[in-house]
């Protein structure tokens, strides 16, 4: 084992890089780190300038644009909003990074956010009786366990049979929908006197205490901002610990940059592909549980709200590492945000968001594009991401 | 008695280790299909099912003890479990026993679901077909790119696409003009995946996800902001009639399932026909499947590799974007947002079970269409199932049929990979 450790997979001597080095370059290499995502954000809302031109006109682009920036980053509440957003931005798009790094694709963390949202409120509002300090927890485990049993299904279909997990999590994303259909409108989750499919409300004691209610502004504690959010960024300390810093971690990066070199280095790839896809669901179940603890305090249709989806963005964006993906959360979170003020307050929907941020993983994904666009130097960057049906 | 000479003349019983290994677990899933079948079906049920297959109620009816039809298929299942261990193995035969296994699940668990009362089998086929039709397409598309090892996950939003553009340019121009723009707006989907993924080689499963993000992006916002303001002025298209052929039309059963029916499907028979001698006939189909397997030795024999894959990729949108269309002009008659609601993936999974074979990934959407509307069939039924597990049908059929046969059907050997020349 630490004979293998000596020459990481992800440092290859010469040659074209490999993906792993595209996705997450080791050197610092600020150019590739941060010029050209920052490039690829602007040129993607430049380009989302010219819908709202086609759509609306010339006159709704200084509103619209000047909504969504004071939405996302005016003001303590807007501040407070961002960062409310960005938590399952940041748990769902470490659950898809950890995907791309083991060589997995993760669609899935929509529906695993679905069943672990659903499993954490379940504990949320049954276990009566126990403190904050323990409840909470054991709701965010029964959360974790939830989305790490739907990750463990098609990593196990991967690792047994071949199904690729692209296929299969998207199958078991709209399984997961109708599940919750179904548990939702069972009499022990329904409320009394409800019929419409909703649960009953997490005790107090499972939901995310607020965090900004100390700030000395009027209406701090009306700031939605909580805890949840300090718990993402822990999570992805401990995520960046498992991948960079673990054993586990580092087969996960050797299946993922050569799972024929894993095989023969004595790992055994299928035990780390179910790992890793449990393991992603599991954040991605974290995500789900911190929409239910944490805002809405009770899971009912759509409370993942795409969130999973942009996990992938995110992800691509945030080039796979932990700390790229907290920042490009944020940068999504700050998107929603400003967003939603922009829906209020100008003419332009927010369903531009999810144009601006495709357009963004266009950029990233073809990093020559943004290069040709701006001339900014650099190596040509190749590789492949993902397996194709049957690697 | 097994010598050496009848086991060169039947190769079937020469199999790589995996494949008996895939065949094994298929034959135990046959067997517990088996006892299921017989323990929950067979056994708790009584009565005679009727299958209507005619127009009206009295004309062509077909009595069936539900018990016995659940018994027959528990012994159907036995042996084909029995086939697959003993052989270790049906080949190229195991998809079609899969098929036909899940058809006759299927039919023994609408028998056990309807005992006593009588249901159209017809008009069940005929909702088959129709929900069938839009997987299928997805599924022609994917095999037009992948025959040249281009993946295309943009299927669902190159259908998604042709749906919008059909509903928008139906209303505002006619539904001709809709099926023209929902075509070329597929056509330009696939375009972008195309130049993503071979000038930029961007990786092929990511470029797609970005075209599925975009056309979601594209058509919800476009709706948002112009379709749901005057939903009469852009999103009223109305929906194609079904145009009966006039001698084939009037056969019993086959006549109402495929010859009167819309342009859509005629279409569907036309290009899976076209397709498959197009692929497997002509110098362009040689020259596709070359790209698709070995790119660099089709390279030196002086084939265009990128230009090939353009088009067929090109093509390949044309079609999905056409199959798009279907959901706007040719069933639902408006567009809603994400509409399509995962059948673009799920041709991807027909692609796959139909071995990469146009007539292949044909019939696997009609099973697929099938587990659909059979779903919507037991709703009405009101068997006692909740309607939330009924819905789930076509995507675990999804996930039974990808992981009981993918492996065992191989892909293009140059499958997702980007072609660099040298």
């Amino acid at each position: 084992m630490t004979e293998v450790k000596q020459s990481p997979p992800d440092k290859q001597p010469e040659g074209e890089p490999t993906w792993i080095q595209r996705v997450a370059p080791q050197g610092i290499d600020l150019r590739s780190v941060l010029v050209i995502p920052l490039l690829a954000v602007l040129t993607a809302l430049v380009v989302g300038m010219f819908f709202i031109l086609f759509t609306e006109g010339a006159n709704a682009i200084l509103p619209a644009y000047g909504a969504l920036f004071s939405g996302a980053f005016v003001g303590w509440s807007s501040i407070s909003e961002t960062l409310l957003l960005s938590t399952p931005l940041i748990l769902a798009g470490l659950s898809v990074a950890i995907g791309f790094r083991a060589g997995l694709f993760n669609i899935g963390a929509e529906g695993q956010m679905t069943i672990g949202g659903l499993t954490a409120v379940i504990v949320g509002f049954s276990v009566q009786g126990i403190p904050g300090i323990i409840h909470l927890p054991l709701a965010l485990i029964a959360g974790f366990l939830g989305g790490a049993l739907w990750g463990f299904i098609p990593g196990f279909l991967r690792a047994k049979t071949g199904a690729h997990e692209v296929i299969t999590t998207i199958m078991l994303n709209f399984i997961a929908f109708r599940t919750m259909d179904y548990i939702l409108k069972l009499p022990a989750i329904q409320p009394e006197g409800r019929f419409d499919p909703i649960s009953k409300n997490v005790l107090e004691s499972a939901r995310f205490p607020r965090i900004l209610g100390w700030l000395p502004v009027d209406g701090a504690s009306g700031l939605r901002l909580h805890l949840g959010f300090l718990v993402a960024i822990a999570v992805a300390f401990v995520v960046y610990w498992v991948l960079f810093k673990s054993t586990i971690g580092f087969e996960f990066r050797a299946v993922g940059a050569n799972p024929h070199a894993a095989k023969y280095g004595g790992m055994s790839v299928a035990g780390a592909i179910i790992l890793v896809m449990a393991f992603a669901g599991g954040l991605a179940g974290l995500a789900g549980s911190n929409e239910t603890l944490g805002v809405l305090g009770r899971a009912a249709p759509g409370f993942t709200s795409q969130i999973g989806f942009d996990a992938i963005a995110l992800a691509l964006l945030g080039r796979s590492h932990p700390a790229g993906v907290v920042l490009s959360a944020i940068l999504f979170g700050a998107l929603r945000a400003g967003g939603r003020t922009m829906q209020v307050q100008s003419e332009v929907g927010i369903d531009l968001i999810v144009i601006v941020q495709a357009l963004i993983i266009i950029f990233i994904a073809a990093p020559e594009l943004v290069r040709a666009i701006y001339r900014v130097r650099g190596g040509k960057e190749t590789g492949q991401l993902t397996r194709g049906w049957s690697t | 008695m097994v010598d050496v000479t009848s086991l060169a003349d039947k190769p079937a019983l020469v199999r790589a280790p995996a494949e008996v290994r895939r065949a094994r677990i298929r034959g135990i899933v046959y067997f517990v299909l088996a006892v299921a079948t017989y323990v929950l079906l067979a056994s708790t049920t009584e009565g005679d099912v009727v299958f209507r297959l005619g127009d009206a109620p009295g004309d062509l009816d077909l009595t069936l003890s539900a018990a016995g039809l659940a018994t027959a298929s528990a012994v159907v299942f036995g042996f084909l479990g029995a086939l697959e261990i003993g052989r270790r193995g049906l080949g190229r035969w195991s998809n079609i026993a899969l098929s036909i296994a899940l058809a006759l699940f299927a039919f023994a668990f609408l028998g056990w679901a309807a005992a006593g009362k009588s249901l159209s089998l017809v008009g069940m086929l005929e909702g088959s077909v129709a929900a069938a039709t839009p997987i299928a397409f997805g599924a022609l598309s994917g095999v037009m790119c992948e025959r040249v090892a281009v993946i295309n996950i943009g299927i669902e939003g190159m259908l998604l696409t042709g749906a919008f553009m059909g509903a928008v340019i139906g209303t505002v121009v006619n539904p001709v003009g809709g099926v023209v723009a929902a075509t070329l707006a597929g056509g330009v989907m696939a375009a972008i995946l195309a130049v993503l993924a071979i000038k930029y080689r961007v990786d092929q499963i990511i470029a797609g996800v970005v075209i599925n993000i975009l056309a979601l992006g594209l058509t919800s916002f476009l709706s948002a902001q112009i379709l749901v303001e005057n939903s009469s002025a852009y999103n009223n298209p109305g929906v194609l009639r079904p145009i009966k052929i006039p001698v084939l039309g009037d056969i019993p059963i086959i006549g109402r399932i495929f010859f009167d029916q819309n342009i859509f499907i005629y279409a569907l028979f036309i290009i899976t026909a076209g397709m498959t001698y197009g692929l497997f006939r002509t110098r362009w189909g040689l020259r596709s499947r070359a790209v698709g397997e070995h790119p660099k030795a089709a390279d030196t024999l002086g084939i265009n590799v990128f230009r090939t894959r353009y088009m067929n990729v090109i093509i390949g949108g044309m079609i999905a974007g056409f199959g798009g269309a279907y959901f706007t002009l040719g069933s639902v008659g408006a567009f809603n947002e994400n509409m399509t609601a995962g059948r673009g993936f799920i041709g991807l999974a027909a692609m796959i079970f139909g071995r990469w074979h146009p007539v292949g990934a044909l019939a696997a959407a009609l099973v697929f269409g099938f587990a659909d509307s059979l779903q919507v069939k037991l709703a009405i039924l009101d068997s006692g199932i909740p309607s939330e597990f009924l819905l789930m049908a076509p995507y675990l059929v999804t996930i039974i049929v990808v992981a009981g046969v993918v492996g065992a059907a191989r892909p293009p050997a140059a499958d997702g990979q980007p072609y660099i020349k040298e």
